[in-house]
This record gives structure tokens, C-alpha cells and sequence, in this order.
């Protein structure tokens, strides 16, 4: 099994947002940065399937700044075999994201793509499925189960309450849902052995993005919250409140 | 003058085809938008057709239906072949349609066949001059974007985000053909859930619980509120990640962004990662012991006190109050 896994480098799910001064992005300062979760779920599917296989590669693929080598690193440390990076600074909207990864997979043989569902920055949920049409591949996004037989994969996904078990054929793109793999934590050994594997850097290939953030702000806020005693009539005055009130029964 | 195709997502009903809940709000936005750009609502319908005065009801002047056998469930490749062939015939200058499983998917698949702009998971969708502009949460809607498109467009349309409104015309129904003969996804089985239940994303009203209550076999006091509600069952991490309850119900940055009317948090601390997934409710109902509990921060309502003992007791009001 060769696995191609894209990874994102994305602010951390703790990360309190405030609006940057160009109005249009959020403040950075003292952000912490880590891998997008579904990104780390793909990364370890692909280890697995690997393993499972006994055979093949998984190659970890960001397109991000210098600093996400720490991102690509800690994939090679939980047992990916080599890294690619497309060093680019800006953040790149869902087109442009495609246009690189695309560039950078060219001449690489593989079997499967897998990607996260979304990255948890811009929450686009976009970037699989655009890559498989760019690919002309076959794609199946959401998945929270994967496993390969007969040359084929077999995935599962949630849709409506009911599970659909699909058979695709390969190479294919799947985006990786809760539920696909629980990802390890690198040992010493692996964070040792990571050091020493391939991480190659490569030019970007600049795509147009036909999408422009025009401006970024917060939420409105919420009122202030009204108390509830725990009785019976305080749950009557609640449920009238949310009938009369604010008509949400 | 710019028509707008909108794809309508349909289900099976007791009586045959009907429309899944979204695609009444997908058909509202459709119709403003149809009216800023002075054109025509298209609906794109594949498979089993819901009889066209339900189609009408929404402001749709024309519609499209694809049928055939690829069409019996949502395959990606068919149905974006579909929807292909639908923006060759009507060149419409947005597509639009629910920010669903299967519409996201479609969505930015369709978008990059297309080579057109994606604007994923919308909450609102207008015209500024050339610009189709809309607003979409980032950073689990931590942030609002403001997004502009000056070309052609794919939306997708979180569910909830839009009230459907009436505006019911009589549109004509007409069958296109599709060459759809990519075969490399095939269904191999579908397994139904175990009771009908209602899909998170879209729901109106959601009972979750956490930790709070205290074990799997406690969990019907949730269960049984969300019967009395109508609403659907959600959970925190804590609780997936302990096996109480199935990863689909998980709620939260890594579990599902939803944004009901009404989002009741039984039991349920407040992390930031769960207030991601839920945040952006129209109305917030807390329960909790701890009267410090972070959940209380984004609540409208809060009730400090013991699942146990509140949650019967609202269980018992809702049974009365919406009976
Ligand atoms: C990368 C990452 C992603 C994550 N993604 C998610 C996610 O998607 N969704 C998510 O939910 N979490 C997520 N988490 C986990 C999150 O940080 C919290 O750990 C989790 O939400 C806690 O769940 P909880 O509120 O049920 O449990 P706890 O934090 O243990 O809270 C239980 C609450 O119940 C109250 N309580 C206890 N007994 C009673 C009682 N009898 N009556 C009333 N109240 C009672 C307590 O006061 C407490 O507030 C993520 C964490 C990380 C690091
Ligand atoms: N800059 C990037 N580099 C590598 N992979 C990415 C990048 N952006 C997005 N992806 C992949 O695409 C998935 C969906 O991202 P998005 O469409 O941004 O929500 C992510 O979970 C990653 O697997």
C-alpha cells in the first residue's frame, strides 16, 4: 500500500480568536500550531494500512509554511516513511491548496489519497474532493471506516443515520471522519527515527483562488444568561420563555 | 441576468420521494438570490421526483430531473455528472445546495470539475454589485467570514441557517439525460440505523449529554428528554471517547458542527472544543452542578442542579407543555 496523506499545520482547537489588524485574518500572536485532527486520523489509517499490508509507503504532504516541517516531522515520527513540503507562507484558499498538492504528487506512483474532512482553521471540508476531481479520481468523503481487500477499499460512512459500505476502486481519495483511526502518540524511538527519514521541500506551484476573504469578525456576542431554578414551575417559565420569547418550540 | 441551479437532496417517504429538510432552505436562498441576480431558480432533482407542487412551494421556476439507475442512491461521480450536465444546460452563475454529508462532498467535487469558485458551508448568501458575497463560520465559528466571489460559484448551505419561506409558483418539470458511466465507487450494502433517528446537522432542537450523567446505562434520562423535545441526541467527547455512545452523535470540534434552534447541554462541562461544534445554536439551554461550569458562558438559560433530578422533571413539563 503506497498512501499519500495531505496534512495541515492549523492553529490549535484551544486558541482563543481575535481579529488580526488587516481585518481580514485572526491575530497570531502567541497561537499555538498543530496538526488538523482528522489530518493526524488519516496518518495513522495510513500507517496501519501499511502495516496491515506488509508492505508500501506513506508519504505525509503539507503545503505550508517553514515552520510545519514540525508538523511533517511528528507524521514521520509516528511511522509515516517520508515527508514532502511545499513551502509557501500565505495561507492558500481550497483551490490553490488543490492546484499545489496536485503539482506536488506529480510523477509519484500511489494507491490511495487520504486527507482529514476539514481542516479545522477554514472548516472547508473542501479540499479532498476537489483534489479527486483534479486527480480524476474516484473520492469518498466522511469516511469513519476504511480497510483494503482484494486490491480494492472498502469504506464506510455515515449518511442520514444509515451506514453506506462502498467499494472503491483504487487510487482513490478519502477524507478521513471521527472514527477512522485513533492516532498514536510518537514514541521516543519514533520522534529518534523521524530525524533521520527523507523530508524533501519543493517549490509551490501558485494556483488561482477565485474566493477573496473580504473581511473577518467576531461573533456577535450572547446575552446575558437568564437563571433557571431547579423546580417545576421554573421548568414551565423556561419552556414558555422558549416558545414566547425567543420561538424556538 | 444570472439563472441559479439549485441541487435538492430527496429521501424516501412513506409515500415516495420527498425533499430532505435542507432543501426547502436551499430553495429560499436560491429564490432571493435568483431575484438579486434577475434570473431563473432551476432545481436539479435525481432519482425518485417529489411531485412538483412540493417543488413549487419555494419560489422554483424550473425543474430538472435526472432518473435512471445510478440514480437509486447518492453516488458522487453520477450525481456530479448530473449536476454537469445541468450547469451546461442552464449556465447559471451559482450552484447551490445543502452543506450536507453528501452536499459538501458534491459541492467542492463539482467546484473542481468546474473550476469555479467554492463557498463551503454558508450561513448567508447576497449580491454586492458584480460580487455574489456570502458569510461563512471559520475556526468552528469562532470567526465570521465574509466571502466574495467576482465568477461563477458553488455554495453549500448549512442547514438551519436560512427560515424557508413560502413563494409557490408552478415550474415545469423536464428530464435531462446524463452519461454517468463512471463505476469506480459501487454500494456494497447499506446498514439502517437500528431506530429512525434524526441527523444532528440538521435537527432543530438537540438534547446532549456529557459526562455529567454519569454512566451509558443513565443515558435514557437523556434519551427520554429528547423524545419529549422531538429533538435529536447528541453527546460530548468524553462520552464517545468512553464508548457510551456512537462517534455520529459526538458534537464538537472533531465531532459535528451543528447549529440547531435550540441546543440543550445536560451534564456537559463547556471546553472550547465543545462549544465549537455548537456555539453558533440560536438558543443554548445548560444544565450543570457546577455553577462555574465554562457551558454557562454561552448559555441563554442556565439550570445549576443534578441531571438527574432536573432532567426528569423537564422531561415531564415538555411531556405537558407539547403534548
Ligand atoms: C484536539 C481536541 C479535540 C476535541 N474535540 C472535542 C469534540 O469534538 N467534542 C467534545 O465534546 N470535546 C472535544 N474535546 C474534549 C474536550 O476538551 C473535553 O474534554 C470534553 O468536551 C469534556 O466532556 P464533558 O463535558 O462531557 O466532560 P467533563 O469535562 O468531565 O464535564 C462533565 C460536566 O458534568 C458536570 N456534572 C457532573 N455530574 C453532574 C450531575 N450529576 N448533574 C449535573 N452536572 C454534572 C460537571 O460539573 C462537569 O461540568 C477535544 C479535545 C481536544 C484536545
Ligand atoms: N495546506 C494544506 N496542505 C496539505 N493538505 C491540506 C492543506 N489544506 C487542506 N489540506 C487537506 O485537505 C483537508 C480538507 O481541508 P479543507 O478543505 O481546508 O477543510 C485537510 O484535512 C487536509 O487533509
Amino acid at each position: 500500500m503506497r498512501v499519500i496523506v495531505c496534512i495541515k499545520r492549523v492553529v490549535d482547537t484551544e486558541t482563543r480568536v481575535k481579529i488580526g489588524s488587516d481585518g481580514k485574518s485572526i491575530d497570531l500572536g502567541g497561537v499555538q500550531y498543530i496538526t488538523a485532527p482528522y489530518d493526524e486520523m488519516a496518518v495513522e489509517k495510513a500507517i496501519q494500512l501499511r502495516d496491515a499490508a506488509g508492505e508500501g509507503n506513506v508519504t505525509v504532504v503539507t503545503v505550508g509554511p517553514a515552520a510545519a516541517t514540525k508538523e511533517l516531522r511528528t507524521a514521520l515520527a509516528m511511522g509515516a516513511d517520508e515527508a514532502v513540503h511545499v513551502v509557501c507562507e500565505e495561507p492558500l484558499g481550497a483551490q490553490a491548496t488543490t492546484t499545489a498538492l496536485k503539482a506536488a504528487l506529480e510523477g509519484r506512483e500511489y494507491d490511495l489519497v487520504l486527507c482529514g474532512k476539514q481542516a479545522t482553521d477554514d472548516d472547508d471540508a473542501a479540499v479532498g474532493p476537489m483534489l479527486a476531481a483534479a486527480l480524476d479520481m474516484p473520492c469518498v468523503a466522511f469516511a469513519h471506516g476504511l480497510a483494503i481487500e482484494d486490491g480494492k477499499a472498502v469504506v464506510e460512512r455515515e449518511v442520514d443515520g444509515e451506514t453506506e459500505i462502498l467499494e472503491v476502486d483504487l487510487p482513490a481519495v478519502v477524507t478521513a471522519q471521527k472514527g477512522l483511526a485513533e492516532p498514536r502518540y510518537p514514541g521516543l524511538k519514533g520522534i529518534m527515527a523521524a530525524k533521520k527519514k527523507p523530508l524533501a521541500n519543493v517549490d509551490l506551484v501558485q494556483g488561482e483562488d477565485t474566493v477573496e476573504t473580504v473581511s473577518l469578525e467576531l461573533p456577535p456576542a450572547r446575552g446575558d444568561m437568564v437563571t433557571i431554578e431547579p423546580s417545576e414551575a421554573g421548568m414551565r417559565s423556561l419552556l414558555e420563555s422558549l416558545r414566547n420569547e425567543k420561538k424556538v418550540l | 441576468m444570472a439563472d441559479v441551479l439549485i441541487y435538492l437532496e430527496t429521501a424516501h417517504g412513506a409515500d415516495g420521494a420527498v425533499l430532505k429538510k435542507p432543501a426547502a432552505e436551499v430553495a429560499t436562498a436560491g429564490r432571493a438570490l435568483a431575484d438579486a441576480l434577475g434570473g431563473r431558480l432551476v432545481a436539479l432533482l435525481t432519482g425518485d421526483v417529489p411531485p412538483s407542487g412540493v417543488l413549487g412551494r419555494h419560489g422554483v421556476d424550473h425543474v430538472l430531473t435526472v432518473s435512471g439507475d445510478d440514480y437509486g442512491r447518492h453516488l458522487l461521480a453520477p450525481q456530479a455528472a448530473a449536476v454537469q450536465a445541468a450547469v451546461a444546460q442552464v449556465e447559471p452563475r451559482v450552484v447551490l445546495m445543502a452543506a450536507s454529508v453528501l452536499g459538501k462532498e458534491l459541492g467542492a467535487f463539482v467546484a473542481g470539475r468546474l473550476g469555479w469558485a467554492l463557498m463551503s458551508d454558508v450561513t448567508a448568501i447576497a449580491v454586492d454589485g458584480e460580487r455574489v458575497t456570502t458569510v461563512k463560520p471559520r475556526y468552528a465559528g469562532k470567526a465570521l467570514a465574509h466571502l466574495a466571489a467576482t465568477g461563477s460559484a458553488v455554495i453549500s448551505l448549512r442547514p438551519n441557517a436560512i427560515p424557508p419561506a413560502e413563494n409557490p409558483r408552478e415550474p415545469a418539470a423536464e428530464s435531462l439525460s446524463v452519461d454517468s458511466s463512471d463505476s469506480r465507487v459501487r454500494v456494497r450494502e447499506v446498514v439502517a440505523a437500528a431506530e429512525k433517528k434524526l441527523e444532528l446537522t440538521e435537527a432543530e432542537t438537540i438534547v446532549s449529554g456529557g459526562r455529567g450523567i454519569g454512566s451509558p446505562e443513565n443515558w435514557n434520562i437523556v434519551l427520554d428528554l429528547a423524545t419529549a423535545m422531538g429533538a435529536a441526541n447528541g453527546a460530548s467527547r468524553a462520552v464517545v471517547d468512553s464508548g457510551w455512545r456512537p462517534h455520529a452523535e459526538q458534537v464538537g470540534q472533531t465531532g459535528k458542527t451543528v447549529s440547531p434552534k435550540l441546543y440543550i447541554a445536560c451534564g456537559i462541562s463547556g471546553a472550547i472544543q465543545h462549544l465549537a461544534g455548537m456555539s453558533s445554536s440560536k438558543v443554548i439551554v445548560a444544565i450543570n452542578k457546577d455553577a462555574e461550569a465554562p457551558i454557562f458562558k454561552v448559555a441563554d438559560y442556565g439550570i445549576v442542579g443534578d441531571v438527574n433530578e432536573v432532567l426528569p422533571m423537564l422531561t415531564a413539563a415538555a411531556k405537558e407543555f407539547l403534548g
